[in-house]
C-alpha cells in the first residue's frame, strides 16, 4: 500500500518537507512506495495518512488556514501530523500572541521567537529521548513549548523550554529536521503512525 | 547545554531563514501602523524604509539607509521578521542594521550605490542578505558573495511589472537552456556569464538557483504577483504597490491571497474585486538614463 503524505502548502519550506519525507523512507530502506503531495484545499486532506505542517511564518500560515477553510478539516483529520517550527506554533493549545489562532490539537502553550531574532538563530546538537546519539538541530527564530499536558511525551528540552514532543500520531518540533540530512525523527514519526 | 556548542550565523541558518519566507509576500512599510496592516494582512515579513521606492524617485538626491529610529519603531510593532535596505557596497550601513537586530538586509539598487566596484562581503555578517539580480550571472555573483536570497530587480517604484518579468525570464530561461549540457560546456558558459563555475554547475544540476528567488520591482496588483509566481518566483516583494494604492489594507490582503492561489484564476479574480485604484505607475521607456535603478550594481 502506498503511504500518502501531504504537506500543507500555504507558505513556508514546503519543498524541503517533501524531499525530507522521500529521503527518510529511502534511508529506512522501506519497500513501501510513498506519494507526497501539496495540500492547499480542504478536499485534499481526505485520504492522506500523514499531514506535515511546515516551517514558515505562523501568523501567515494561521491566517491562511482559516481563509482556506482548513481549520476544521485539520482538526478532524485522523492521520499523523508532523509539525515543525511554525507548524508547532499552530498545533498548540495556546500561543503567547493573539495574532495566531492555534488548532489546539496538542496540549501545550507556545512562546514564539523564544530565542530572539534571526541573529539569535542557531544550530546545536541536542539530546532526543530514544535516539542513541544527539540530533543536529537547526533553530530559526524558533518557538518553545511550556506546560505540556499529561498525554505529551517530551523528547527534548533547552533552558528556554520544550523543543521536541510527541503524542501518539503527532510530533511537534521547534527546529527543522527537514533542513538537515538526518532522517531519524521522520522515521520515528512514521513508525509511531504504523506506516513503517 | 554549553553555549559554545551553539553555532550562530551559519550558511544553513541564513538560507534556512530565506526558505521560511517561501510562498510569502514581503511588504515595504514606512512606519509602525503600516507594518501592523501588513502583518494583519498576512505578510511574511516587512521591509522597513523611510520612503517607498516611488517616493524615493520623486524625492531625488542621495537615497540612504533609513533612520534607525524608524527601523526600531517597526521592529517593535510586529512579530514577523523585519528587513531593511542598505546602499550597494555600504558595509557600515549593514553593520548598523545588524547591530539593531534586523532579520535580513537588502543590499538594494533602490538606494544610491556607495561603491561602484564592490558589493558588500556578506559572508562577514551573521545575519542573512538578499540582493537584486537582472540575470543569472548577476544572481550567482551575489550568491558567491554570500547572499542567502536573490530577488529579481525589476524596476522599483514604477508599478510596472515588465522589468520583473524580463529578469525572471532571463534567469530561469538561462537555467533551462543549460539543461543537458556537459560540465565542460557549462563551465565555458560560466565565463560568458561572469559567474563562478561551481555555482553554475550546481544551479544547472538542481534546475534552479541554489537559494530562494523572489520577484520584485513593479508588482502592483494581485494578478502581477500571481504571474510572477507562475513564472517560477518563490515569493514576491511588493514595494510601492500596496501603500500607494487607494486601499492599502485590501490590496495587501488581495496580494497575499493571489500568491497563495497563484495557479487558480478564479481565486485571483475573487481577490482582485473592488480594490480601487492600484498605484498610478510609470512607463519604464519614459525613464531617463540615471533614473533606471536596475543598472545600479552588476
Amino acid at each position: 500500500m502506498v503511504v500518502r503524505i501531504g504537506v500543507l502548502a500555504l507558505q513556508g519550506d514546503v519543498s524541503e518537507h517533501i524531499d525530507a519525507f522521500r529521503d527518510a523512507v529511502r534511508a529506512f530502506g522501506s519497500e513501501r512506495s510513498i506519494s507526497v503531495v501539496q495540500v492547499r484545499k480542504p478536499e485534499e486532506i481526505t485520504g492522506l495518512d500523514v499531514l506535515a505542517i511546515p516551517g514558515g511564518e505562523s501568523t501567515t500560515i494561521s491566517r491562511l488556514i482559516e481563509k482556506n477553510r482548513l481549520f476544521d478539516p485539520i482538526i478532524e483529520f485522523e492521520g499523523g501530523i508532523f509539525a515543525t517550527c511554525a507548524g508547532m506554533v499552530v498545533m498548540a493549545r495556546s500561543v503567547d500572541d493573539p495574532r495566531v489562532h492555534p488548532l489546539g490539537l496538542m496540549d501545550y502553550k507556545v512562546i514564539r521567537n523564544a530565542f530572539g531574532r534571526q541573529r539569535d538563530s542557531f544550530e546545536a546538537d541536542i539530546a532526543i529521548a530514544g535516539l542513541d546519539r544527539p540530533f543536529h538541530a537547526v533553530f530559526i527564530r524558533a518557538p518553545v513549548a511550556q506546560h505540556p499536558g499529561n498525554g505529551i511525551k517530551v523528547l527534548g528540552s533547552l533552558p528556554e523550554g520544550v523543543v521536541a514532543m510527541e503524542q501518539g500520531r503527532f510530533m511537534a518540533l521547534s527546529f527543522h529536521p527537514e533542513l538537515g540530512r538526518d532522517p531519524r525523527l521522520h522515521i520515528r514519526f512514521l513508525k509511531n503512525c504504523g506506516l513503517l | 547545554m554549553k553555549l559554545e556548542e551553539l553555532r550562530h550565523g551559519t550558511e544553513l541558518l541564513k538560507r534556512g531563514f530565506a526558505s521560511m519566507q517561501k510562498g510569502g509576500v514581503i511588504m515595504d512599510v514606512v512606519n509602525a501602523s503600516q507594518a501592523a496592516i501588513a502583518e494583519q494582512a498576512g505578510a511574511v515579513a516587512v521591509m522597513a524604509l523611510e520612503r517607498v521606492p516611488a517616493d524615493i524617485r520623486k524625492a531625488g538626491g542621495v537615497a540612504r539607509m533609513a533612520d534607525p529610529a524608524i527601523v526600531i519603531e517597526i521592529m517593535d510593532a510586529v512579530s514577523i521578521p523585519v528587513m531593511a535596505k542598505v546602499r550597494i557596497g555600504h558595509f557600515v550601513e549593514a553593520q548598523v542594521l545588524e547591530s539593531l537586530g534586523v532579520d535580513m538586509i537588502d543590499e538594494s539598487e533602490v538606494l544610491t550605490p556607495a561603491d561602484e566596484q564592490f558589493h558588500i562581503d556578506k559572508k562577514q555578517f551573521s545575519i542573512p542578505f538578499v540582493c537584486g539580480a537582472r540575470d543569472l550571472g548577476e544572481a550567482l555573483r551575489r550568491i558567491h558573495e554570500g547572499a542567502a536570497m536573490v530577488r529579481t530587480k525589476g524596476e522599483a517604484g514604477t508599478g510596472n511589472v515588465v522589468e520583473a518579468v524580463r529578469h525572471m525570464r532571463n534567469i530561469n530561461g538561462e537555467i533551462r537552456a543549460l539543461q543537458g549540457r556537459t560540465p565542460q560546456e557549462i563551465v565555458d558558459r560560466a565565463r560568458d556569464l561572469e559567474a563562478p563555475a561551481d555555482l553554475l554547475l550546481e544551479t544547472v544540476k538542481r534546475g534552479r538557483l541554489p537559494v530562494v528567488n523572489f520577484s520584485a520591482g513593479g508588482i502592483a496588483t494581485p494578478a502581477d504577483a500571481a504571474m510572477m509566481m507562475q513564472m517560477g518566483a518563490d515569493g514576491v516583494f511588493v514595494g510601492s504597490g500596496i501603500f500607494l494604492s487607494a486601499n492599502p489594507e485590501k490590496m495587501a490582503r488581495a496580494i497575499v491571497e493571489a500568491v497563495n492561489h497563484y495557479d487558480d484564476p478564479a481565486a485571483i479574480a475573487e481577490a482582485s474585486k473592488g480594490l480601487g485604484e492600484p498605484m498610478k505607475g510609470l512607463d519604464v521607456h519614459t525613464l531617463k538614463e540615471g533614473e533606471v535603478l536596475q543598472y545600479r550594481g552588476r
